[in-house]
């Protein structure tokens, strides 16, 4: 059910790693807890990000719920596309990514959950 | 799956109906209400294109009768109850000395001297102790809880009328808006009364409690080619806020009066007696120091409610509902501003989570349906 290929936090985000650089999105746990997504906010190219601090919010109808970076490094990609059609999040949220991150510490990533303990961990 | 209720919770007669259709299940005022089924988006453009069904049974209903019945209602709500004929509807407030809102609520005309009622699920307990306390001075008239008598059921939008005539021998098209009348549902006996909360074209059906699961599964089944689907709380609030309808709680309160809500229109000014009115006569007259307006973000970001407002970078009202709405895909809301800066068009900043992004005043409603 949930990508082999990712990590996971345990404030449901999901990680892709390909070397030093992440890509960061929400997994479907999260995007059925928030309803539908109208509003996605989310950091400039070039802002440096701390691992567990925010980064973003996204929101729903009813509710707003803050990012948080999986790893720590510099945002090298936003997807612009994606605050344009936030739904899109709903849809397909393990296939929309949000930023990319330049990984200053590939260590940070290694108390990320794999796909069996994530699918574990939300039971 | 969503968890079973604490046992404390109020439910309506459609519950185990909600929870058997996968319903996400919140509490809402002490009731435990279906929030969305399909989802808040869907459900909100599906009444606005076709039509949903709404449990709204927590809703109260308080009945007052007696020879004195209408001098009870004319002293205790906004409105002018005489001019209401039998079978019609109106929508007024219940007052305080101040001109504060104890609640909003419809006034049906049942009789001449019979009226209910209809108030807002969260205030039942407090407006019948309101109700009940004004009314024993007044003579030959008395007030009756009556809200566990009713389920209550919404169909609302475009195909509303066609699916619910499909049911019923009680000729809607011939029913005008804000009136009601009893008939025969799935056959099962009924008030409906074309009334509703979303701006759209619509009826609410009061069904004995008994008979709700069977109402609401007849409708459903009746208006399934048609596309109608249930809709939970959530599209209820999207779709009232593009309507500009205020809820209690949100837009209005004790604190706010009739006029400052920018509900004059449903004071009847010629009664010249009412809890509140020589406040809100003086408000007409003088203006109130604030208004409730309509307004837009005119940058990214979402206004809710209790955000702050700022004119020239002082803080100078807030914002009571607030949201981005599914079928004008725009982020709205009501504010309390300062009554000199509620034109059209005057900008604004509002404090989104510590950030101030830009909105202007836009006239109300935001929403108005095709005839």
């Amino acid at each position: 059910m949930y990508p082999a290929d990712l990590k996971y936090t345990k404030d449901h985000e999901w990680v892709r790693l390909a070397g030093a650089e992440a890509r960061v999105g929400i997994t479907d746990y999260a995007q059925k807890q928030l309803g539908d997504v109208v509003f996605l906010e989310l950091p400039e190219v070039g802002r440096a990000i701390k691992k567990g601090e925010v980064f973003g919010t996204i929101e729903s109808v009813k509710a707003v719920s803050e990012l948080y970076a999986p790893v720590s490094g510099e945002v090298t990609e936003v997807n612009s596309a994606l605050t344009q059609k936030p739904e899109a999040v709903n849809k397909d949220p393990h296939g929309s990514w949000m930023i990319a991150v330049k990984v200053s510490d590939p260590g940070e990533a290694s108390d990320l959950f794999d796909a069996a303990k994530y699918s574990e961990f939300t039971k | 799956m969503s968890l079973p209720p604490p046992a404390a919770l109020k439910k309506t007669p459609l519950n185990a109906r909600h929870r058997s259709s996968g319903a996400r299940m919140v509490e809402f005022g002490g009731w435990d209400m279906p929030v969305e089924y399909s989802g808040i988006v869907d459900e909100h453009m599906a009444v606005r294109t076709r039509a949903g069904l709404f449990d709204v049974s927590h809703m109260g209903e308080i009945e007052i009768a007696g020879a004195d019945a209408l001098k009870a209602v004319q002293h205790i709500t906004s409105n002018d109850a005489s001019k209401l004929a039998v079978g019609q509807i109106q929508y007024s407030a219940l007052t305080t000395g101040q001109g504060t809102f104890v609640d909003d609520v419809l006034v049906y005309k049942l009789a001449d001297e019979h009226f209910m009622l209809v108030v807002n699920a969260s205030n039942i307990i407090k407006d019948f102790h309101w109700i009940s306390g004004h009314v024993q001075g007044m003579g030959d008239a008395a007030a009756v809880n009556t809200s566990s008598r009713y389920a209550l059921l919404a169909l609302q939008g475009p195909v509303a009328k066609e699916v619910l005539q499909s049911l019923t021998a009680v000729g809607l098209s011939a029913m005008k808006y804000y009136w009601f009348t009893t008939g025969e549902v799935a056959g099962v006996r009924c008030t409906i009364s074309r009334t509703g909360y979303t701006g759209e074209d619509g009826f609410e059906v009061f069904v004995p409690p008994a008979s709700a699961d069977r109402v609401w599964t007849s409708i459903l089944a009746a208006g399934a080619s048609a596309g109608v689907i249930p809709a939970g709380l959530g599209a209820r609030d999207t779709l009232r806020l593009e309507a500009a309808m205020r809820l209690y709680g949100n837009d209005m309160d004790e604190t706010t009066t009739v006029v400052e809500a920018d509900l004059g229109w449903i004071v009847g000014w010629k009664k010249q007696e009412f809890l509140g009115f020589d406040v809100l006569q003086r408000q007409k007259a003088e203006g109130s120091a604030r208004k409730l307006v309509g307004f837009e973000m005119l940058d990214r970001g979402i206004a809710r409610h209790g955000y702050d407002v700022y004119f020239d970078g002082a803080h100078a009202g807030t914002v009571t509902s607030g949201t981005q709405t599914p079928f004008l895909k725009k982020a709205i809301g009501m504010a309390y501003v300062p009554s000199d800066r509620t034109a059209p068009g005057t900008e604004f900043d509002v404090d989104v989570r510590g950030r101030r992004v830009r909105a202007a005043v836009v006239p109300m409603p935001f929403y108005k349906r095709q005839k």
